[in-house]
Parts: C-alpha cells; structure tokens; sequence
C-alpha cells in the first residue's frame, strides 16, 4: 500500500514524539521532579500510532496504562499530556489522574486505565452508543497481553460478539505481565487463538512493523463497521521495566539487547530511506520538531499551576439534569 | 388515589421515561421476555423491542461496564442485577470505572447510568441472594445510592435517578416489590429529588431512623407504641448519597431520643453513619438518651427461616428499643 507523504511523516512524527515522551519523563522521573509513577511504551510505538492512524477522529479509544503511543496518536495534546503528568492543574485532569487516566473526550478518547483490563467493557459500551445512535464509527479497545487472562477480557468479547458491537479488541502483547511472561500464565502461543471461543476472527500481527498494523487496522475498521468485532494482537516487546521501581531480573540483558535490534521506529526509519520516501535530512527535521515539542511540553507543565485544594470536589459530581443535555463529540459533557 | 405494588411503580417509571426519552435502554440478565426475576420488566420488551430491552448473558462486569461506556457516550442505561449480591461481580467496573470516572478525567463527561438491584433477606434465599450492600457503594465518592420504601417513593426516585448526571445505585427491596401504595396516575408526573429525606410519621418521644424494607417495620411498631402513649418519629432517609443531614439532625432534635434501624450487619452498616451524624452535630447537645443503632447480626443471612426472620431487626426488638429509650 502507498501511503501520502504526510501519512508516512505522521506516523514517524508521532512514534518519535512518544518516544522522546517518555525518554524525558524517565529523565524527570531520575531528577526527582516527579511524585508517583508511569509505565512506558518504549519499543512499542507502533502499535497505538500504527492503530490511530488508521482511524476517523470520531471513532473512539480507551487506552491502558501503557497508552502514551495511543494517546499521541489519537491526536492528543503532548503538552496537556506532560502537565498531567507533572501533576499540573492544565493537565488533561487537572492534576487529578496522571498518566494512567489521562483522557480527551474531544479527539475520542474515553480515557486511559489503571486496571488491566478496565477499560474493556467500557470501550464495547461507547460501541453500543455508536451503534445504537448509527454512528458510523468503531471503538478500539486497546489492552496488553495480561489483560486477556481477566474475566472482563471474555466477558466483554462475548457480549460485543453476541451484539455484533462496532468495536476492534486491541491486544499488545508485549510478552510480559509485569515480570511474568505469557508462557507461565497461559497456555497457548498465540493470544489471537482466544477470539475464537467467542466466534470473532482473530489476527495476530507484528507490532513493530507500523505500516503492517496501520494497513491491518485500516482493514479491520472496515470489517467492524460491517460485521462487528474482531480481535487484533500485535506482537511486540517492553524495553524498560514495567514500571520505574521495576529492576527487571525476570529477564537477560540479552533478551532485551535482541529486541531492540528490532527497534520499530529504527526499522520503520530504515524503510523510509531506502524507498526514497524521505531524505535523512527531512527525517532529521521530524526528529527535532519532536524535541521541540516535548521541551515545549516540559516548559509548559513546569510553568503551570498547581490544582488548589478548595475545588477537590468540583469533579466529584455532575451537577443539574440530564434531561436537555445533548452528546458533543459522541460524549456527555 | 389508585394503588399499585412497589415492582409495578418501578416498571412505571421506566417506561414513562423511555417514551419520553430514546436514550433510555434497560439492559439486564433475562428483563426481556420473561420479564426481569422478579417480574419488574414484565411487558417492557413487548412495548419497547429487543433494541431498548435488552438480555445481556451472565456477565455482571461487562453488563455493568458497558452500561459505563454508554452513559459515557449518549445513552442513559438501566441496568438491572439480578440480585444486589451479584454486584460483587460487578464491583470493578462500578467503583474503578464508574464511580471515579468523572474526578479522574478531570470533569471532562459524566456517567449518567442507573444500576438497579433488589437486596434484602426473607425469601428463603440464603446467604448469596439475601444481602443488604448499601454501605459498600455508600463509600464510594461519585455513586449516588437510593434505597426506596414505597412505591410512590420508588417511582419518584427512580425517574430522577435516570435524569441523574451520575451513577446511581438503586437497591430495590425484594420484600416490598408485592406491597401496594397510593401513587398518583401515570398522567400526574412527579420527581423526588435525590437527597431528600422524608418524615413517614410524625412524632414527638423519640426518633427512628431507617431506611428500605424496615421503614414499614418501623411504622408497624411505632403504631404499637402510640396505642400505649408513646409518640414516634419515623424518618425515612430514602437517599443515602447524598444524605440529608439536615432532615436527620432535626429529628434528632426534636425528639432527643434516636435508634438507627437498619437491616445491614451491624458492624460499618450505613447506621453506623447516620448516629455520627447525629453526634457530630448540634443535636449531640438536645439528646436525652445514648443513640441506639439496631442493625442485623453480625452474621451471613441463614437458610433456615427461623434463623432468617431472627438476625435482622424484628418489630418486638424495634418496640423494645424504643422503650429503651425512654
């Protein structure tokens, strides 16, 4: 498939932005500036750029709390992002969530989780309303490997088959549930297997290869809208730990040293270049623009006020009647 | 004014509401044909096609999850569990994805969702279909949680709870769906707004304060107590999030003689809460009497129906509790 040039510097833009996320975050977090904690996607920045890509801005995500790559795909603001991260009161939750709840309800993200697996039900409910209202657009589910052993997991692929929900299951499988690997906690090689107890098609894809999922996924919004859900598991690996107290002695260096030879944005570089898509030097060019970006979001977090604690219960309760209010952008505000 | 049964109030306001409203679906295991376990969404399915009613199988997180999601994007969904015990299995996505969603994203959308669950012991159920929960997602910031004692009550609740911005746990009491009550006709609408409590008697020696299926339990004995001289309060606190502290402390003034009666373990039961309420505040001052909180025994609910009816609050023990103090 022959993309556009803007479609092949969106996808190197992005995987480069999520990347140069977290390698900051993971600096702040070593220089102290950061209280709690973040889980980092690095070596799998073409799963969620590769998915969103290949999505409508009104069709919907609900991520993991591995989602930074989902988030800046779906079209996130990197410096709403990074003030959430820092704590910020101009955070996407004004401080109030952190990385493992930042949400945008205006690009279609119902939200990142903090429960492995909690995002599942919620994402084939947003497919309910699309369905129902004969909204044209699907729901991705985004999860990891360990999610698939939670009884949300099979729960919610039967409900969305027996409804026929518009809503792609999005497995990255990353090979590690924390520190265990998927062979000591289920039996099967290939996670895509699952789908078939629920009669959904399932597609087991390499995730490091961006062009392979975004084509994947173009594919698969097409058969969801059509004949409902269908399972993708995209195939790919953790580089840091699980999270930053993680020392990782489940695992060789060697193991870690093999797949990041197959760094996805290194190989998604290498396949530019030689097909003569981009030149070094405009690769260059994406490269620092991402820098800029992120040190534009690390200027704008740290200038950013902090949330005070008179309006901790502003977002406790909705307030009023739902009565006369209408959805924007699919949601209710 | 007629008089219809606490289960038919409920179906009342559902379908009321849904004529109304195209966003309203109910979803729930077997409310379709055969018309929910206890017969609540008996005809909804006929009138309102597989499209609104909606049979969900056995799966209480996804149910509840998805009820999340929708409420998240457009819809205002009813969800019935089965039995109220069953929330245990839907607890994750009720607390960590329901409850907080708002607080957590900001204020970015609301989740205006109904869970509707009937509770409570006397039908011979046993230890898994006989529970009371309302303390545990009375703990919960972001639920609302109504617990209904008449059908007038219930219909009126239940219409505001669907127009709700939140999540509201709606426990439906499984003893009181047969029990009759005046309600006015369908083409009289009301609301009851969430929060408010209600004076079912009033009264000026001492207070009980209740709520769900003891609340006519309470107005049983408190009329045997007027027959020997004694003048009691009943208050209904009807919504226990958000509670009407007011409506609790005034009794409590009043009549300066309080017992909490609930139907819940004693120990944490959501009367625990209301005495500290009490004596917390300004009525601390006009009591005459140490507060009595006369909840269920510390026990599972039995098999046995001897057992059953004797570890939650009889109306001789709420009579005795009430003489106690005088």
């Amino acid at each position: 498939m022959k993309l556009s040039q803007d479609k092949y510097g969106e996808l190197y833009l992005k995987m480069v932005q999520t990347r140069t996320f977290e390698e900051t975050a993971a600096r702040l977090f070593v220089e102290g500036k950061v209280h709690g904690t973040a889980h980092f996607c690095i070596g799998e920045e073409a799963t969620g750029v590769g998915v969103c890509a290949a999505l409508e801005k009104e069709d919907m995500i609900a991520q993991t709390h591995r989602g930074h790559n989902q988030a800046i795909g779906k079209g996130m603001d990197i410096k709403r992002m990074m003030a959430e991260f820092l704590g910020k009161e101009t955070g996407y939750c004004k401080g109030k969530g952190g990385c493992m709840h930042i949400a945008d309800f205006s690009v279609g993200s119902l939200g990142a989780n903090g429960v492995v697996a909690g995002g599942i039900p919620v994402a084939a409910g947003a497919a309910l309303s699309q369905q129902y209202f004969g909204r044209n657009n699907i729901t991705v589910s985004f999860f990891g490997d360990g999610a698939t052993n939670e009884g949300a997991f099979h729960e919610t692929l039967n409900l969305a088959s027996v409804w026929k929900l518009p809503v792609l299951f999005v497995c990255t499988n990353n090979l590690y549930g924390m520190s265990t690997h998927i062979n000591k906690s289920m039996n099967i090689a290939d996670i895509s297997l699952r789908a078939s107890s629920y009669g959904i098609k399932g597609l087991s894809v390499d995730g490091n290869d961006v062009l392979a999922v975004y084509e994947e996924t173009l594919a698969a919004r097409e058969e969801v809208l059509k004949h409902g859900p269908l399972f993708m598991v995209l195939n790919t690996y953790r580089w840091m730990g699980h999270s930053k107290s993680d020392s990782q002695v489940y695992r060789t260096k060697e193991e870690v040293a093999a797949w990041k030879e197959k760094c996805p944005i290194k190989r998604y570089r290498e396949f530019l270049l030689k097909e003569k898509i981009f030149t070094p030097e405009q690769l260059e060019g994406y490269d620092r623009q991402a820098a800029a970006d992120i040190q534009e979001a690390v200027d704008f977090a740290n200038a950013s006020p902090e949330l005070s604690i008179e309006r901790i219960f502003d977002d406790v309760y909705a307030q009023g009647d739902i009565r006369e209010q209408k959805p924007k952008n699919g949601f209710v505000l | 004014m007629r008089e219809i049964t606490y289960a038919e109030a409920i179906k009342e306001a559902m379908c009321e509401e849904m004529r109304k409203d195209e966003r309203i679906i109910l979803l729930g295991e077997d409310v379709g044909v055969y018309g929910g376990a206890f017969g609540v969404s008996r005809g909804m399915f006929e009138e309102f096609g597989g499209r609104r009613v909606r049979d969900t199988p056995i799966s209480e997180l996804a149910i509840t999850g998805c009820a999340v999601g929708a409420a998240m994007t457009g819809l205002l969904p009813i969800v019935e569990i089965m039995f109220s015990d069953f929330i245990t299995l839907a607890m994750e996505q009720l607390i960590n994805q329901g409850a907080k969603n708002r607080f957590q994203f900001g204020g970015q959308g609301c989740v205006p969702m109904v869970l509707r669950a009937p509770g409570g012991s006397g039908t011979g159920a046993a230890e898994q279909h006989s529970q009371s929960l309302e303390a545990w997602v009375s703990n919960a910031p972001g639920l609302k949680v109504v617990i209904p004692s008449t059908p007038y009550d219930a219909k009126g609740l239940l219409k505001s709870a669907i127009y709700d911005p939140n999540p509201v746990v709606f426990l439906e009491q499984k003893l009181l769906y047969r029990t009759k009550g005046p309600v006015p006709e369908p083409s009289e609408d009301y609301l009851i707004p969430l929060g408010k409590a209600d004076v079912k008697r009033e009264g000026k020696d001492a207070s009980l304060i209740t709520y769900g299926r003891m609340v006519p339990r309470c107005l049983k004995a408190a009329e045997v107590l007027a027959g020997q001289g004694i003048d009691v309060e009943v208050l209904d606190i009807r919504t226990l999030v958000p509670l009407d502290r007011e409506a609790v402390i005034q009794s409590a003034k009043k009549t300066g003689r309080v017992a909490v009666v609930y139907e819940a373990c004693q120990t944490g039961g959501f009367g625990a809460e209301i005495v500290g309420v009490i004596a917390s505040s300004e009525a601390f001052f006009y009591l005459d009497a140490p507060i009595k909180r006369l909840g269920g025994l510390d026990v599972p609910i039995p098999y046995n129906p001897h057992l059953e009816a004797q570890v939650v609050p009889s109306e001789e023990e709420i009579i005795a509790c009430v003489k106690s103090l005088l």
